[in-house]
């Protein structure tokens, strides 16, 4: 075949598929077509009727309803008996009227109000309403002044009453206390029933002040009690020049074997001076604490470290601290502050030196 | 020809060994201790003389800072004191948060003491497992009051607060945790020969020398003394326990190690039961006045601390300060014996000694 012939047949083949292709496209645009008439004008229609119908009685049912419901309130407002939208709208733009008023009812009342308060605010000027406003605070000021005053004398009347309830507080503790004093044994032998119930430890300390007697006689002791605060120890109090003799026979007598020193320490009670030593027997596991009063003038007192060791560093302890001295201590120095420091701190008249201050 | 004389020599007062201000003024003779004196005082703070000027509760914190190794102790024995003397009951579940706060104390106490002597004898490892263990009590005495150290954590008829939520828990693991830790102690140190001959036989004496020297604690029991305040002399709730109260025969700084190691189980046993038995809730203070005053009179108390009898004197004119207050402070009367047990003692046996002594200087010098 020619070159020309096949140009030909393929122009004819093209000019075919050209053809063919706008045939197509046509039937598609005429199915298209068809169908879109179909949509709108056919089956559509009945929809669209349909769905109109069921919108139309959908409506119809609201407005039945309305109806209804206009029916009950017209009772309530015969304003709402003519129905229908238009009705509503008017109904609405009552309510929206109304409410206005209202609105400019309470706005007019406030300033009305206002006006009632200050004259001058009614012109609203900036400088005015400043003006209103001091005027206001200074309003709020004595008022809040007033009141202050008010509760202020009730604060006083209340404190005079405290303070009467506390003078009367005092004068009947001072006179229970004078009660007491003046009473003497009396008061005491008042208070005692409460707890009559004698210490457990009132027959040790029976014990130990028997052995003492029978040992040196009724000489030796200066007081002898229980000291309920203190777990109830009995305790004694040796004077001065029988205090080494008794420490010494405490320690070494054997039904007191008292072997074990737990404290020593002195306290200044202004009157005099105090020794505390508190003494325990590991072999009868009893306490006992062993007191002595000493002149507060010239604290001396014999040392009982010879027979304690363990009194050896308390003893400088309280020579330091408050300036008692002990005879026969092996050593007695200001364990504490140094040998230069200036008086005895715990003394109760104590006052601090420093030479660089 | 050999010529020797007498040397002077100052140990501290900033040393090492002393574990705080402590000063050892040493006559040597070549190694040899001749005689020793020790100075102390580097530490007063004038704790009872300020005491006069503060109320009761007030005071609470001044005493956490003289043993401050077991503060909880200290916080205790001021609040016993004041309770004896006003007759003041304490709600259960306080009393026993002070116990367990008290005796986790004494097992840091004692771990401190166990890992900072094995340190002075030249064993570095013992230290750091012992503070690993002490951390851990640490943290819950701070979880409960809010300190490390100086706790702050009791008061007049109770205690500051309640544990937080699962704290006792958290002690209920510790115990079991601790015994472990101890069986590893016991392997690591205890059976070591070489440790055994540096403690063994050193720093001897009596029953008799102990108690005419006052010393109390651990330094008591090593002589075959069986004394301990927590069963003696029972205060808290200590008599609802069951635990032994430790002692060795032999006197020496190896009978004091064993003591005081063995005392950690105790410890944990008191632990055990009071974490087992302690009410869900409860009070933490009883029907305290809101001003303390306690009667006129005094009252003297001691009780069982870490480091041996702590007490406290109270002489109360009825005000809310104290007229006089007085702490007996153990390690003050334990170091006592020290010169004696110096003196002909090698130079290199004097931190052995004293260690094994078991001083706080907070507590010495008061």
């Amino acid at each position: 075949m020619d070159q020309k012939d096949v140009e030909q047949l393929k122009k004819e083949a093209a000019a075919k598929a050209k053809a063919a292709a706008l045939a197509k496209k046509k039937a598609k645009e005429a199915a298209s077509k068809e169908e879109d008439s179909a949509s709108t004008e056919a089956e559509p229609l009945d929809i669209a009727k349909q769905k109109a119908a069921a919108a139309a009685k959908a409506k119809a049912a609201a407005l039945a309803k309305k109806k209804a419901k206009e029916a009950a309130s017209k009772e309530e407002n015969p304003a709402s008996t003519e129905a229908e939208p238009l009705d509503i709208a008017k109904q609405k733009a009552a309510a929206a009227a109304k409410a206005k008023a209202a609105a400019l009812a309470k706005k007019e009342a406030k300033e009305a109000a206002s006006k009632e308060e200050d004259p001058a605010s009614t012109k609203t000027d900036p400088l005015d309403i400043a003006k209103a406003k001091a005027a206001a605070a200074a309003k709020a000021k004595a008022a809040a002044a007033a009141k202050a005053k008010q509760s202020g004398a009730g604060d006083l009347e209340k404190e005079k009453a405290k303070a009467i309830a506390a003078a009367k507080a005092k004068a009947a503790a001072a006179a229970k206390a004078k009660m007491k004093s003046g009473g003497g044994a009396k008061a005491e032998s008042q208070t005692e029933p409460e707890d009559i119930k004698p210490s457990p430890n009132q027959p040790i300390l029976e014990k130990y002040i028997k052995i003492i007697e029978s040992h040196f006689g009724s000489e030796m002791l200066e007081a002898s009690y229980i000291n309920r605060l203190s777990k109830d120890v009995p305790t004694i109090v040796a004077k001065p020049e029988t205090y080494y003799k008794l420490a010494e026979f405490f320690k070494y007598n054997e039904q007191l074997g008292f072997d074990f020193l737990s404290e020593l320490h002195g306290t200044d009670f202004q009157t005099h001076m105090e020794i505390y030593t508190h003494l325990y027997s590991y072999k009868n596991k009893q306490s006992v604490a062993l007191k002595v009063k000493i002149d507060r003038e010239d604290p001396v007192i014999d040392s009982i470290a010879p027979l304690w060791a363990g009194a050896n560093w308390p003893e400088c302890e309280a020579y330091d601290l408050l300036g008692i001295r002990f005879k026969g201590h092996p050593n007695l120095h200001r364990i504490m502050l140094g040998e230069d420091w200036v008086g005895y701190p715990l003394r109760k008249d104590y006052e601090p030196y420093d030479v660089e201050v | 020809m050999i010529r020797t004389e007498e040397m002077l020599l100052n140990v501290g007062p900033q040393h090492p060994s002393t574990h705080g201000v402590f000063r050892l003024v040493l006559k040597l003779d070549g190694e040899m201790i001749i005689e020793a004196t020790p100075v102390i005082g580097y530490l007063h703070r004038g704790t009872e003389k300020l005491a006069e000027n503060l109320q009761f509760t007030q005071i609470i914190p001044y005493t956490d800072r003289m043993d401050y190794l077991a503060a909880m102790t200290n916080n205790y024995v001021l609040c016993h004191a004041v309770e004896t003397m006003m007759n003041i009951e304490i709600p259960e579940r306080a009393e026993y948060l002070r116990v367990i706060t008290m005796e986790l104390g004494r097992i840091a106490s004692h771990l401190v003491w166990w890992g900072t002597y094995l340190l002075d004898l030249g064993a570095t490892s013992p230290f750091l497992y012992a503070f690993r263990e002490r951390e851990m009590i640490i943290n819950l005495l701070n979880e409960i009051s809010g300190g490390r150290l100086t706790f702050n954590y009791m008061r007049v008829g109770g205690v500051k607060w309640d544990a937080p939520e699962g704290w006792i828990e958290k002690v209920k693991e510790f115990v079991p945790y601790m015994r472990e830790q101890l069986k590893g102690y016991d392997q690591l140190v205890t059976g070591n020969e070489i440790f055994l001959n540096r403690v063994k036989g050193i720093g001897v004496y009596t029953k008799e020398e102990a108690l005419n020297y006052s010393l109390s604690g651990a330094n008591l029991r090593c002589t075959g003394v069986k004394w301990d305040l927590r069963k003696d002399e029972p205060y808290s709730i200590y008599d609802r326990f069951e635990f032994d109260s430790i002692t060795a025969e032999t006197g020496d700084a190896w009978a004091r190690y064993q003591v005081r190691l063995q005392e950690i189980e105790e410890s944990l046993k008191i632990l055990e039961q009071a974490a087992d038995q302690i009410p869900a809730q409860g009070d933490m203070i009883g029907k305290v006045p809101k001003i303390i005053k306690p009667p006129q009179g005094e009252a003297f108390v001691r009780i069982e601390s870490p480091r041996g009898e702590i007490g406290c004197f109270i002489a109360s004119d009825g005000k809310k300060e104290p007229y006089r207050l007085k702490f007996r402070r153990p390690s003050f009367y334990n170091l006592q014996i020290l010169p004696k047990l110096l003196v002909g003692q090698n130079m290199a046996n004097l931190i052995a000694i004293l260690g094994a002594i078991d001083i706080v200087l907070g507590e010495v010098d008061g």
